[in-house]
């Protein structure tokens, strides 16, 4: 490389260098203030499954298909479950919601995560999440079934059908996807329909956090109306308070999420990761922002390499054109030539 | 292009016992492609809920691309920084990517689940800007095009076809400049594909900003030293037909031990700013696999000098960069990948068999066409000679 050229090139390299940089890093996006919602008080559930029953039946699954018919007792999500009720166990399991010796319930389902890196990642758009709803849903006439965005979900949620050759993408949709659409008719989702303490209630994403505060800054011993179904929906019953972990989860973790988890140990107990509150997706974005905003990168090192390269193959080419036109009148440019292969080859040339 | 004026097709025997034994497992890989098809994911792999991407990805896509730079790595020494004494290793190098990237490319497909709706990749208003995989995508695609093209004058040679040639040499330039930018795109992509997995892969290979340089400086040093690998061994199986290429793989060592000392510095620097040396010390199986990744591009570049003496060294040093490069990948993709909730992988048979089944295929069909297409370097002389020799004896 000659001092001209490589000024060209460093030019190139300052456009790069420069134009990154100019990138701002990719927020979280906010929540829509129509988000919908749910809030799981793990300290009210107890772990009757009536909320996995009832979405079989909303969503058309049959119980375990692969094998006996069977509670979804502590199973993972599956393409045939959507929703199950993990449980927590430490050593002799005797009270309730405790760390040590005890045990506690976790609900399982897609979070709808505020800023989803599920959408983030998905590379045609079938992962989409609703502007004013907030589901997120897939749609598996657009899918490639790539499963990155099995990948990308901190909590292990879409699930993809392996066992069927033309296998679709599962997770929960809130009971809102096409041929259920029980939100847009105004009714609650299977889960939060059948649960008999509250410990599952659909609402409004701002007003089921403010509840969960509420919850959390009251005084543990006393009686607190907890409400079923919905805040308002007028079926409360009462029950002491109990020591709640001083968490709401799913107010920041990864840039927030539409099903609140309140519990009464440490979320991560129960298998739910303690996340950063830039969500992975947006981290991701903004490395892919800062290298190809507007493809000004690229497009300036495609310059530098067309500009390098067009020069160095056509002074390679000119000696080839000489060799093939005056074969009579450049044997010192043809010996160079076969002076170098044989320095090259080794010698094994002649 | 001087120099392709020497390259001719090698010629002679086609069905030899190594095209026999690699056409076999080449079969076995097209009979788990049709099952693959009609019965589904689950006959075939031990994919489930928590690990979606086992070794196609992780193999297939991730090693066997970055095994396939060698043509780019050379497009870069020759066409870019003007190293015109690479050029005879630019046609063998160009096959190989060429296989490597489409055969990765069909890798991808047989993994994806849905793979009638791939056209969706392609069309505006349904791919995805924001994602790593998209990019990657694309830009392989784009690439494989390039690489097409940039192998084509050896095929437009071998049939005579001169005036597309003379178009084709018109603007081969801005195809060969293009085909330079692209693979440090999308092998710097496959690094990042793994930022949004987050915390499911563990601390030390979770580089965030980091992960495309790691990758990109990986796939330099798969690509130079995959030159070096497939030179020793074209010279070795076909003894005395093609030139000794030893002094120029040589030099290519000073360009692999400037890649693997960014490598290594840029990764114990990563580890240091993150205060992760509890884990390079925690004595698991993690701290021993970063450790050997490291050690196996590291040995190469301390001993630099012995190994430009000894033939047979320089062979293995070029396997362990490869090997160590290689195992960087598999790492950050499936051994260090965590989903929790207790999901555990381990390749099935038929996830190996169609893994090696494509690497047969490309062997086969690399061998193949060394000997009817003008590929080789200098092979014509030396052929020629041969014959005279033979017809001499007989």
């Amino acid at each position: 490389m000659k001092r001209r050229d490589f000024i060209k090139l460093a030019g190139s390299s300052a456009v790069i260098a420069t134009s990154g940089t100019a990138v701002e890093a990719r927020q979280s996006h906010p929540a829509s203030p129509d988000a919908i919602g749910m809030l799981y008080d793990s300290t009210l559930c107890v772990g009757c499954q009536a909320c996995v029953v009832k979405c079989k039946e909303v969503n058309h699954m049959a119980p375990n298909p692969e094998g006996e018919a069977q509670w979804e007792m502590n199973s993972q999500l599956s393409p045939y479950a959507l929703n199950v009720i993990r449980r927590y166990d430490s050593g002799d399991g005797s009270v309730k919601d405790r760390e040590q010796d005890g045990f506690a319930y976790i609900k399982r389902q897609c979070m709808h995560c505020v800023d989803p890196n599920c959408v983030s990642v998905c590379p045609v758009s079938a992962m989409t999440k609703d502007p004013v709803t907030g589901i997120v849903s897939n749609d598996p006439d657009i899918c490639t079934g790539c499963r990155y965005c099995m990948v990308a979900c901190p909590y292990n949620v879409p699930k993809y059908e392996y066992h069927d050759p033309f296998g679709q993408i599962q997770k929960c949709e809130l009971c809102n996807q096409p041929g259920v659409e029980r939100i847009s008719n105004g009714l609650l989702p299977g889960c939060v329909e059948v649960c008999p303490t509250g410990a599952i209630i659909f609402g409004k994403r701002d007003e089921l956090l403010a509840e969960a505060k509420r919850r959390l800054a009251m005084n543990a011993g006393d009686t607190y109306n907890y409400p079923r179904e919905t805040l308002t929906a007028g079926r409360e019953h009462e029950k002491a308070i109990p020591e709640y972990f001083p968490k709401v989860y799913g107010e920041h973790e990864g840039g927030g999420t539409q099903v609140l988890v309140l519990a009464g140990l440490p979320h991560e107990k129960l298998g739910l990761p303690d996340l950063p509150d830039q969500s992975y997706g947006a981290r991701s974005e903004t490395i892919q922002h800062t290298l190809y905003q507007g493809m000004i990168l690229p497009f300036a090192a495609l310059m530098g390499l067309t500009y390098l390269t067009r020069k160095n193959m056509f002074q390679a080419d000119d000696a080839a054109e000489d060799d093939k036109d005056n074969r009579q009148n450049s044997h010192q440019n043809k010996h160079q030539n076969k002076h170098q292969n044989d320095k090259g080859n080794g010698g094994h040339h002649e | 292009m001087s120099d392709h004026a020497n390259i001719r097709p090698l010629g002679g025997r086609l069905l030899t016992k190594p095209v026999i034994f690699f056409s076999f497992f080449a079969l076995l890989c097209v009979i788990v492609i049709f099952k693959r098809l009609i019965l589904g994911l689950e006959d075939v792999t031990n994919l489930n809920g928590g690990y979606p991407w086992g070794i196609w990805i992780g193999f297939d896509l991730l090693v066997g691309t970055g095994f396939a730079c060698g043509g780019w790595a050379l497009a870069w020494l020759v066409y870019v920084f003007n190293k015109g004494e690479y050029h005879p290793l630019v046609r063998p190098a160009l096959l190989a990517s060429l296989f490597g990237y489409a055969l990765g490319g069909l890798s991808i497909m047989m993994d994806m689940g849905r793979w009638w709706n791939l056209p969706y990749f392609y069309i505006p208003g349904y791919f995805n800007a924001n994602s790593v995989l998209f990019e990657t995508a694309a830009c392989m695609t784009v690439y494989i095009l390039v690489l097409v093209m940039e192998f084509a004058p050896a095929m437009l040679e071998r049939f005579g076809l001169k005036i597309p040639l003379r178009v084709l040499n018109k603007f081969l330039f801005a195809v060969i400049a293009l085909g330079a930018l692209l693979p440090t795109m999308h092998q710097s992509s496959m690094g990042s594909l793994f930022v949004s997995a987050g915390h499911k892969i563990h601390p030390l290979w979770q580089s965030w900003e980091f992960l495309p340089v790691f990758s990109l400086l990986g796939a330099l040093i798969m690509g130079c030293s995959i030159v070096i690998f497939e030179g020793a061994l074209v010279t070795a199986g076909l003894k005395q037909r093609v030139p000794d290429e030893r002094p120029l793989m040589n030099r290519l060592t000073a360009f692999i031990q400037v890649l693997v000392g960014m490598f290594i510095i840029l990764r114990l620097h990563a580890v240091n700013i993150s205060h992760k040396w509890a884990y390079v010390f925690e004595g698991d199986i993690y701290s021993w696999l970063f450790i050997a990744e490291l050690a196996l591009i590291a040995w190469p570049v301390i001993f630099i000098k012995r190994i430009r003496k000894n033939g047979p060294l320089l062979f293995m040093a070029a396997v362990s960069l490869l090997v160590g490069a290689a195992m960087y990948r598999i790492d950050l993709s499936i051994v260090a990948y965590h989903p929790g909730d207790g999901y555990q992988y381990f390749p099935s048979i038929e996830e190996v068999l169609l893994s090696f089944g494509l690497v047969a295929i490309e062997i086969v069909a690399y061998i193949l066409l060394i000997k009817l297409l003008p590929i080789l370097p200098g092979a014509a002389t030396t052929n020629r000679i041969n014959e005279f020799n033979r017809a001499e004896q007989g």
